[in-house]
């Protein structure tokens, strides 16, 4: 079987074999990574796991000059700026969504999207600065006060108003996983077949009513997909966060107080603590936090990958 | 029946022709294809003569795509194909465990219906590429052959100008010609064709048919169509699948005026398909 | 009846399509406000003295951030080098290799990773290897980037391979190239503007990173003159100028802070402008 053409070029299956295996390996590297962290997470934390057991989840006694450790003021946190976030969020997320996709005249719909694109694009630390000198100031002087006033009587509503806050946290969050859950949804409601959309139409609907029956139910699986998604961002959001929030290792009576959540304790302590048990009790906090998100985040990939077909791009 | 027959028939004297040469180019015993459970080709035995041109023709979902894809194991392709059988081309068997496709592929050209030339590549290096990415370097040969398969494709003085031009810019048919140039550039000893004109307009059609009676001189030419005028225009013999079955195979004028099968005779007139 | 039911639904319509409106607006309004104090309070700190000159002792005001820009862009060239290849490679792998389930289970994991906080990476490079070397240095900083960059080229890679029409593949195939040179030279080649694209948001996205630089690069007051010293990084530069109780520090964050939007959005533009046709095809 031979052929004057072969000129020097392989016959045998090897190139094929070794390129496959060489790609392989890399995506295998995927696994290589979740690995990686578990594990030097894991070790870094033996430590504090050791001495404190199950009290640091209960604990909120975060005293280093002390050695004694526990996480519940930054759970709680972190838990509270997230919710905040979202509640602010999604709202918003969702209905520019909507708005992007079924309600806004076409000529509106590309530069929107590109501002939303640019917001995603813009990093923490600058959405930080912005918090400290323009947006906190603000809260201070003219959004707390006035929140103040009129909802005082709830309990999360009173106490003194410093600006740094679980609440200008949970502003900040909120910005920051405003793009994400927008592009998702709009990715998710894009990806509903016209064929719906077409029979509301034909029975007379007018476009609100359209988007409301035929476009919302059908996508409320993979919109609750992409609030997810927005929450395992919220969770895992580090630098203005940390700008905003107060830094105090304290469980907030109030939405005025201080606060402090896992990532920020981490940013702040982590190059300066000065003892073994220290740096392991922040391993551990880093533990705690990458637990959750990778928790939340599976459960959105689920709910997003078995809601949409192959229409929905993935999100980093 | 003879109104399906055009009035200048190049293969009115096919018994005057000279014996074709002894070995078969493609020789099928006993071929059925399987993609998962479903049998797409069923017990398909055929002896396809060398230096001719072989049309299969048949209504969709026959299988025809399939065969004609058994012959350069272009098939295995799909994942959950599965072959039983032989098949020769030129008495060596292309299955057998110490062939590689890839080399089965370099005796075998292929060209698909939609025309596909690299879009990152220009015209001329197209044409060379099977060469190229086979491991020939020698730049005299590849310009040689570079002309001389673009000359064979009748595509030659219509590009002479802008072999760097690239691929993309030319216009459908002479897209099409220039993956049969490129097919031709490895000296393949068949060339297999899916519907090569289907997409094209009748001008750029007439072209590729005037094209494979030329070609037909050096190559042996096996062509898919669902065009019965097409198949009797240009071919020498013709194979009716139908449902994975061979149901009749023969010189092409004996298929189109005087066929032994019903089915053949219900396709070839109209009747379905 | 009819006609003030219908006069109901229309003002309903009208009054859903007004709200959804004001919320996009709110949307996009922080961005406004961001990028109109950065051009407010940092465009007239930009003057030559702020590109080259080394930060000047705490206090003092004058001084630049040259070695934190350097950086910035020597972390990204750096990273590049471990990322790009895994990344491609491994989103080649599941793009042209089908297994149904070991590809779901690659693609759901680098899902997941891409979610990871990314002070999380900055700890697992933290006890890989400024632990072991004790010290900060460049290359802990270049490969917690370069790791943050695999999930990221690995998917989008994916993406842009499975764009190419399966016609170029079996026109090469049916030449008689072997499957690797089919891959490497004919797909990847059709793909190579969609996957730089990729590179480059991926670039654009760990390029604007501090969290994980916190304690693996760690920030540099003067020159790095070698991969085993701390590097200074523009955004690490603004993170600590932000939060230190000098004014002038506090202006230089702001003009550094526009420097860096700047370049992150340049790249973003410029990977808009590339990808313009294949947005056109999608449509809005």
């Amino acid at each position: 079987m031979s052929n004057p053409n072969q000129g020097k070029s392989d016959v045998s299956p090897w190139g094929d074999r070794a390129f496959k295996g060489l790609t392989l390996m890399m995506a295998l590297s995927v696994f290589v990574l979740i690995v990686l962290i578990g594990y030097e997470l894991a070790h870094g934390s033996a430590k504090a796991m050791r001495l404190f057991g199950w009290h640091f989840l209960t604990s909120s006694d975060w005293d280093p000059v002390n050695e004694k450790f526990g996480a519940v003021p930054f759970i709680f946190g972190t838990l509270a700026s997230s919710l905040i976030g979202l509640m602010i969020a999604v709202p918003l997320s969702i209905a520019t969504a909507v708005y992007l996709t079924e309600l806004a005249p076409l000529w509106i719909r590309q530069p929107l999207t590109i501002f939303i694109e640019l917001l995603a694009a813009v990093p923490s630390v600058i959405l930080g600065l912005w918090g400290i000198y323009v947006m906190v100031p603000w809260l201070r002087v003219h959004l707390f006060p006035f929140l103040q006033h009129t909802l005082g009587f709830l309990p999360f509503f009173q106490g003194p108003i410093y600006g740094p806050s679980v609440l200008a946290g949970g502003i900040i969050v909120a910005i920051m996983i405003l793009p994400i859950i927008t592009s998702v949804s709009r990715e998710i409601l894009r990806s509903v077949p016209g064929l719906q959309r077409e029979a509301a139409y034909a029975l007379g609907a007018t476009r609100w009513e359209v988007t409301r029956i035929a476009v919302l139910s059908y996508a409320k699986k993979g919109l609750f997909g992409a609030v997810i998604l927005g929450l395992g961002r919220a969770l895992g959001e580090t630098m203005a966060v940390t700008m905003v929030i107060g830094n105090s290792p304290q469980i907030a009576k109030s939405l005025f107080a201080p606060g402090y959540t896992l990532a920020s304790v981490v940013a702040n302590e982590f190059s300066e603590a000065t003892t073994d048990t220290y740096l392991s009790a922040l391993f551990e906090v880093g533990l705690v936090l990458l637990g959750v998100t990778v928790l939340v985040n599976a459960l959105a990939q689920l709910l997003l990958k078995t809601f949409a077909g192959p229409g929905v791009k993935p999100q980093s | 029946m003879d109104a399906l027959l055009p009035s200048t028939m190049p293969n009115a004297t096919a018994e005057s022709k000279p014996a074709p040469p002894a070995v078969p180019a493609v020789s099928a015993r006993g071929l059925s294809i399987f993609f998962g459970n479903k049998a797409v080709l069923k017990n398909v035995t055929i002896d396809i003569a060398a230096r001719a041109v072989t049309a299969i023709i048949g209504p969709s979902g026959c299988g025809k795509s399939t065969f004609l894809r058994s012959i350069n194991r272009m098939h295995e392709l799909n994942p959950d194909a599965r072959m039983e059988g032989e098949i020769r081309l030129f008495g060596d068997n292309i299955y057998s465990r110490d062939v590689e496709p890839v080399v089965v592929r370099r005796r075998v050209g292929m060209v698909f219906q939609k025309s596909n030339p690299f879009p990152t590549m220009s015209i001329a290096e197209n044409v060379t590429v099977g060469l190229r990415l086979n491991g020939l370097r020698d730049k005299k040969l590849l310009t040689e052959r570079t002309e001389q398969s673009l000359r064979m494709a009748a595509l030659w003085d219509e590009v002479k100008d802008r072999l760097h031009a690239p691929a993309i810019s030319l216009s459908g048919g002479q897209q099409q010609r220039l993956c049969i140039a490129r097919a031709l550039a490895v000296q393949p000893e068949v060339l297999l064709m899916d519907e090569p004109a289907s997409a094209l307009d009748p001008l750029a059609t007439q072209k590729i048919e005037d094209l494979i009676i030329e070609l037909k001189k050096d190559y042996t030419i096996v062509i898919v169509t669902h065009n019965m005028q097409q198949a009797a225009r240009s071919s020498d013999f013709t194979a009716f699948f139908y449902l994975g079955d061979l149901v009749e195979f023969g010189a092409t004028t004996r298929i189109f005026t005087n066929p032994t099968q019903k089915r053949t005779e219900d396709y070839v007139t109209g009747r379905f398909g | 009846m009819t006609a003030h039911n219908h006069h109901w639904r229309k003002a309903k319509n009208g009054l859903m399509q007004s709200l959804t409106c004001v919320c996009a607006v709110l949307v996009i309004l922080p961005l406004l406000l961001v990028f109109f104090q950065l051009v407010a309070r940092g465009a007239s700190s930009l003057n030559w003295a702020f590109f080259t000159q080394l930060p000047k002792p705490a206090g003092e005001a004058g001084g630049g951030m040259a070695n934190a820009i350097a950086g910035t862009f020597v972390l990204m060239l750096l990273a590049s080098t471990l990322g790009v290849p895994v990344g491609v490679l491994g989103g080649v792998f599941l793009s042209e290799y089908s297994h149904r389930h070991l590809n779901w289970w690659i693609r759901f994991g680098a899902d997941v990773i891409n979610g990871v906080p990314s002070i999380t990476w900055g700890m697992v490079v933290y006890a890989l290897m400024v632990l072991p070397m004790k010290g900060f240095s460049l290359l802990a900083g270049a490969v917690v980037l370069g790791l943050m960059m695999i999930p990221l080229i690995m998917r989008t890679t994916e993406e842009v391979l499975q764009l190419v029409p399966t016609g170029y593949r079996e026109a090469a195939l049916a030449l008689g190239i072997a499957q690797w040179r089919v891959i490497s030279q004919i797909v990847l080649r059709t793909a190579l503007k969609g996957i730089i694209t990729g590179v480059m948001l991926a670039l654009a996205r760990v390029g604007g990173e501090t969290a994980p630089l916190l304690f693996t690069a760690f920030g540099n007051a003067y020159w790095t003159h070698r991969l085993t010293e701390p590097v200074a990084a523009l955004p690490l530069q603004i993170f600590n100028y932000a939060i230190s109780p000098y004014d002038d520090w506090h202006r230089q964050a702001w003009a550094g802070a526009l420097v860096l939007i700047l370049l992150v959005s340049s790249i973003n533009v410029c990977v808009r402008v590339l990808t313009r046709d294949r947005f056109a095809k999608r449509g809005s």
